[in-house]
């Protein structure tokens, strides 16, 4: 099977559903691949991949500093942050830098020239292998706010345009950090456990999808005998079910032991090459009929 | 009255399921759901009555006015968030904009205005019993923080004087909504799952909560799903201090009471026998007088 560097994203809406385990079993049964986890207030990709080689990078945003020599006081900068983030205290301008957006707006309009920027690092990105597969992650500082400049330089990098499968671990939720993860994915994996609060949340990151007409299918987690909520979201919805992975001590513990289900048993590099197959089938599909 | 807050920095560890179990436990009046981007404690406090519903405003849109523009290119030149594209004319995209009205600033012609943006829903469920606030952001929205300030603000307003305790439910991750949660709260409990993932997770949410000196708890749930990780857990809040509430197992009978729209302590099951000591163990802790923490 040949795939020409699509680019999945792997999400859920809920936390917890499984979505570490889909990437990194499906990147690493995918053979020559590139995983990347945008999940970086908590990323834990990298605890089942364990990359060697690691190369890191510091990734900053731009925070004012002013100079107090030639600010006259004219407050230009504090009434025009829409932020909050500049407060004018003893007639002269403070920096908040937790609240600030990096918009450079203060600088760019300050009449006497006072403002300058410095950079301030707000998280790292690691790149390394494991097998064959090339690991980046994302990992924000506690206590940061937002991870959206971390996020847009792990998409932003040259080894994405190779011809080889791209799989993107997405935070939770649905908010601004999910759709910059999804931004130019091709194809988006939702995981879905069989619970009320897994399809509420299912529905809303669908919702999502289809909001940006990313074409889309389901995998079923935890599935156990009987009445699965997920599965009838899915049939009402005419939602594509790529495949189903059982609720299985052995998994779990596999997965709480953060290791990489495939490369330990027969029985799960079977189930997930197959998951991968309709993956690929579903994407290539799409492509032709919406290229 | 004292706010409790339940997080766990991993998604899915169970913070809902504690939160509303320790709402009924405690007969708690005051409650807030704080996962504004995926909402599910009101699928288990069923509620009655209609909420009362308020938009939300997030921060405004820039929009430009195409039959005013000269095309002169200086918004976009200087827009940080690659958020004004040139296809057919300037055109702003409302998902990128972040509102710091740069934009609007340079432009020579006042074609460019800031706009007012519903960026989400606030719900209040208050009859003369119950104070319930929540909220939806919209989707792909930003300024989640700032509506999870607007979420605790509607909660306290609304909560009676005598009022002791508010029950809190956060959300995943350790960003903008965990930040604006934890602000003013007197204790946050942190729900550990025993993996690999969950206690580095686990790490990070307390390294954050420490950042702004929230005093806290931590409890396992699923905690026989791995037992030596279990341990760790135990081990590293012994050896950091930080106190230990207790344990809870996993219980295929709470996932089933919760997809029923009831808490675990609405059944007789193990999780909710084990919750209940959780519970009385956080109660006792957020009683304690902090000492010289920040409240």
């Amino acid at each position: 099977m040949k795939s020409k560097g699509v680019r999945i994203a792997i999400l859920s809406g809920k936390g917890g559903t499984g979505k570490t385990l889909v990437s990194v079993n499906l990147a690493s049964i995918a053979g020559k691949s590139v995983y990347i986890d945008c999940d970086v207030e908590e990323p834990n990709g990298h605890l089942f991949f364990k990359p060697e080689n690691i190369r890191e990078e510091l990734i900053a945003v731009k925070i004012p500093v002013i100079n107090e020599d030639l600010c006259n006081g004219c407050r230009k900068c504090v009434d025009f942050c829409k932020f909050n983030a500049l407060a004018f205290i003893k007639n002269k301008p403070y920096v908040f830098e937790e609240v600030c957006h990096s918009c450079g707006g203060c600088m760019m309009l300050c009449p006497e020239k006072a403002i300058r920027e410095q950079e301030k690092a707000i998280g790292k990105v690691q790149e390394g292998v494991s097998g064959g597969v090339r690991v980046h992650t994302g990992i924000m500082n506690a206590g940061e706010a937002s991870g959206i400049p971390i996020i847009k330089n792990l998409l932003s990098k040259s080894v994405l345009n190779k011809a080889i499968p791209v799989f993107v671990d997405c935070p939770p939720g649905s908010a601004c950090i999910v759709m910059e993860s999804i931004k130019d994915a091709d194809y988006c994996i939702l995981v879905a456990e069989p619970t009320v609060f897994g399809v509420h949340n299912l529905s809303m990151v669908y919702e999502l999808l289809r909001l940006f007409k990313k074409p889309h299918g389901v995998v079923l987690n935890k599935c156990l005998d009987g009445e699965n909520p997920a599965e009838s979201f899915c049939v009402e919805n005419n939602v594509p079910i790529l495949g189903r992975i059982p609720f299985d001590n052995d998994l779990g513990s596999l997965n709480s032991n953060a290791k990489i289900a495939i490369r330990e048993s027969e029985r799960y590099k079977v189930l997930f090459s197959s998951l991968l197959e309709t993956v690929m089938k579903e994407v290539r599909h799409e492509t032709t009929i919406n290229p | 009255m004292k706010q409790l807050l339940i997080l766990s920095g991993k998604g899915g560890t169970g913070k809902t399921t504690i939160a509303s179990a320790f709402i009924k436990l405690s007969g708690a009046k005051i409650y807030a759901d704080c996962d504004i981007d995926a909402p599910n404690l009101h699928l288990v406090m069923a509620q009655n009555i209609e909420p009362k519903r308020t938009g939300y405003f997030g921060m405004p849109k820039a929009e430009i006015a195409i039959d005013k523009c000269i095309e002169c290119g200086l918004c976009k030149e200087n827009c940080r968030f690659d958020a004004i594209s040139n296809e057919n004319g300037f055109m702003v995209d409302p998902y990128a904009c972040e509102g710091c009205g740069v934009c609007e600033a340079f432009c020579p012609v006042d074609a460019v205005s800031l706009k007012p943006a519903i960026a989400g829903e606030l719900m209040l469920y208050a009859d003369d019993n119950n104070v319930f606030s929540t909220a939806q952001l919209k989707m792909g929205s930003g300024t989640s923080g700032k509506l999870v300030t607007e979420v605790k603000k509607q909660m306290r307003t609304m909560a009676s004087p005598d009022a002791k305790l508010a029950i809190i439910d956060g959300s995943p991750g350790i960003g903008c909504p965990v930040i604006a949660s934890l602000s003013g709260v007197d204790m946050v409990l942190i729900v550990a799952e025993p993996s690999i993932s969950g206690i580095s997770d686990m790490e990070r949410i307390i390294k954050t909560a420490e950042t702004f000196r929230t005093k806290i708890g931590v409890c396992i749930n699923k905690y026989d799903t791995n037992t030596a990780n279990t341990e760790k857990i135990e081990e590293f809040c012994k050896e950091k201090g930080l106190p230990f509430t207790g344990r809870i197992p996993f219980d295929p009978e709470a996932v089933a009471t919760i997809n029923k729209g009831q808490t675990i302590v609405d059944v007789d099951c193990p999780a909710g026998a084990a919750v209940i000591e959780v519970f009385s163990s956080t109660m006792k802790l957020l009683s304690e007088e902090s000492d010289g923490a920040e409240a």
